[in-house]
C-alpha cells in the first residue's frame, strides 16, 4: 500500500501471559477500541512500527506528487489543469497531515525527511512508474487513488488517535481524486479510436503495479500479525487486494476496456473475481530502487530539499530578527 | 545545522457562531506564515471562517496519568444533571 511491508518488532505478538501489566492494560484498551493518544504509555515496538508506517505513508503522498505534477503544464484544457493542480495540492496536504501525526510519536520532521532522502525510509513502489501520456493521469486517479482509498478507509479505525484522525480527513478528500481520474478515462473512452487506445494502454501499464500496491501476501508475516494485534493494520493485504479487484473489474467493463489479465474471471462460488499471479520479482526490484523512475524521483526530492534550504533558513532568520526587535521595543 | 521551523497547532472556526476547533498542526517560521500555511493546508474546501495558530511549545496540557484524579470525581455528582430531579407532569415543561 502507501505503506508496504512495514516491519514491526519481528516477533510474534505476545500472549496476555507474556505481557507486563502495562502492556496488558495497553492491549485491553486497544481491544476495546479506545484510541491511544500521544503522551500515553505505549510499547516501544508500537511506537516504532507506527513511525515507520506513518512515515512511509507520508513520503508516498509527497513523492506521489511527482508523476502527476509532470502533466500539470500539459493538461489538455484549463479545467483539467485546475483540477490536477487541486489534486496534487491535496496530496501535499495529505503528506503534511501524516508527518504531523508521526511527529506526535517523538520523531522530528527533519529526521523523517533525512530518512527519505538517504533512502533509509521507503515510499510506495507505485510512484516509481512513469506517466507517459495524459491517459496515465486518468489511470492514476482511478486505480492508484482507488487502491489508496481501499487502504485508507480501513485505517480510519486504526488504534492511534492522530493517525486515525488524519485518515478521516484524507478519506474525505480522496474520493474526488478517484472520480476525476475515472472522468478522464470516460472522456477518452468516448473519444476516437486513438484516444480509446491511449486509455487501454494506460490501463495495461498501471493495472499490475496497482495490484502490487497492496504488497505481497502477509498471511504468514509476523510483522503483520503484530500490527494487526495492535490495530494499526486492520485488514490483510490479500483481503484488500481482492476487494480492489472486485470493485474495479466492473468499472473497467463500463469503460469498455480490457484488464490485462487473461485469468481474470468472476467466481460465483466465492462471490469475487479470480485473478492472475503478480510478478513479485518486479515488485522487489522496484522496492529495492531499480524501478523505471526511482533515481529520478529521489533526485527530484533531493533537489527540492537543497534548493529550498536558503529559503527555509532565510525565513527563520527573519522571524528571529522580528522577535528580537519586538522584544527590544517592549 | 538544525534550523527546523517550529510546530504550530491550528484551530479553525468552521462557521459563524461556532467555537474554534483544533484541526491539526504544521511547521512555520512565525505566526504570520503559520496562518498562511494553515489556510493552504486546512481550509482548501471552505472549511473555515477564522484561523487561530498557537505555538505547540506554548500549550500547557493535563497529563494523561492525571485522568482519574481530575475527571472521575464529577462522575459521582449526578445531581448536576437535570434528570436527577423528578418534576410532576402537572407542573408542565421545565
Ligand atoms: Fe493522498
Ligand atoms: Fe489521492
Amino acid at each position: 500500500m502507501y505503506a508496504q511491508m512495514v516491519k514491526s518488532t519481528g516477533e510474534r505478538p505476545k500472549t496476555l501471559d507474556e505481557m507486563s501489566p502495562e502492556e496488558r492494560a495497553f492491549q485491553a484498551r486497544v481491544d476495546a477500541d479506545i484510541k491511544i493518544e500521544p503522551k500515553e504509555w505505549m510499547p516501544e515496538g508500537y511506537r516504532k512500527t507506527l513511525i515507520r508506517q506513518i512515515g512511509q505513508h507520508a513520503h508516498s503522498e509527497i513523492v506521489g506528487q511527482l508523476p502527476e505534477g509532470n502533466w500539470i503544464t500539459r493538461a489538455p484544457t484549463l479545467d483539467r489543469k485546475a483540477i490536477l493542480i487541486a489534486k496534487v495540492q491535496d496530496e501535499a496536504g495529505h503528506g503534511l497531515y501524516l508527518y504531523c501525526a508521526a511527529e506526535t510519536l517523538g520523531i522530528s520532521r527533519d529526521e523523517m525527511t533525512e530518512q527519505l532522502l538517504s533512502g533509509k525510509a521507503k515510499y510506495s513502489s507505485i510512484f516509481n512508474y512513469p506517466t507517459l501520456t495524459w491517459a496515465d493521469i486518468g489511470a492514476i486517479g482511478w486505480l492508484v487513488d482507488g487502491a489508496a482509498i481501499m487502504n485508507q478507509v480501513q485505517l480510519q479505525k486504526c488504534s492511534y488517535g492522530p493517525y486515525s484522525r488524519a485518515m478521516v480527513r484524507i478519506c474525505k478528500e480522496e474520493s474526488f481524486h478517484q472520480r476525476q481520474g475515472y472522468d478522464i478515462m470516460m472522456k477518452l473512452c468516448a473519444g476516437n479510436a486513438e484516444q480509446k487506445e491511449m486509455a487501454q494502454d494506460a490501463l495495461n501499464r498501471w493495472w499490475w503495479p496497482s495490484l502490487m500496491m497492496f504488497g505481497p501476501s502477509d498471511k504468514d508475516s509476523v510483522h503483520s500479525a503484530q500490527s494487526m494485534a495492535w490495530k494499526i493494520k486492520p485488514m490483510s493485504n490479500d483481503e484488500l487486494r481482492q476487494k480492489f479487484v472486485d470493485q474495479t473489474a466492473p468499472q473497467a467493463e463500463y469503460l469498455g476496456l480490457k484488464i490485462p489479465d487473461p485469468v481474470l474471471k468472476w467466481n460465483e462460488a466465492k462471490k469475487g473475481y479470480d485473478f492472475g499471479e503478480i510478478d513479485w520479482n518486479e515488485f522487489y526490484e522496484v522496492l529495492k530502487g531499480d524501478g523505471p523512475c526511482n533515481k529520478e524521483r529521489m533526485a527530484a526530492r533531493r533537489k527540492a530539499w537543497t534548493d529550498g534550504q536558503w529559503f527555509r533558513d532565510g525565513l527563520m532568520a527573519h522571524a528571529r530578527k522580528k522577535r528580537a526587535r519586538k522584544m527590544a521595543a517592549e | 545545522m538544525k534550523n527546523e521551523w517550529p510546530l504550530w497547532e491550528v484551530f479553525i472556526r468552521g462557521q459563524h457562531g461556532l467555537a474554534h476547533r483544533h484541526v491539526g498542526s504544521l511547521h512555520a517560521p512565525d505566526a504570520e506564515m503559520a496562518i498562511r500555511h494553515a489556510r493552504d493546508v486546512y481550509t482548501r474546501r471552505n472549511e473555515g471562517v477564522s484561523i487561530w495558530v498557537v505555538k505547540a511549545s506554548d500549550i500547557a496540557a493535563s497529563a494523561p496519568g492525571e485522568k482519574e484524579p481530575l475527571f472521575d470525581p464529577s462522575n459521582a455528582k449526578i445531581y448536576r444533571h437535570p434528570t436527577f430531579y423528578d418534576i410532576p407532569d402537572e407542573v408542565g415543561h421545565m
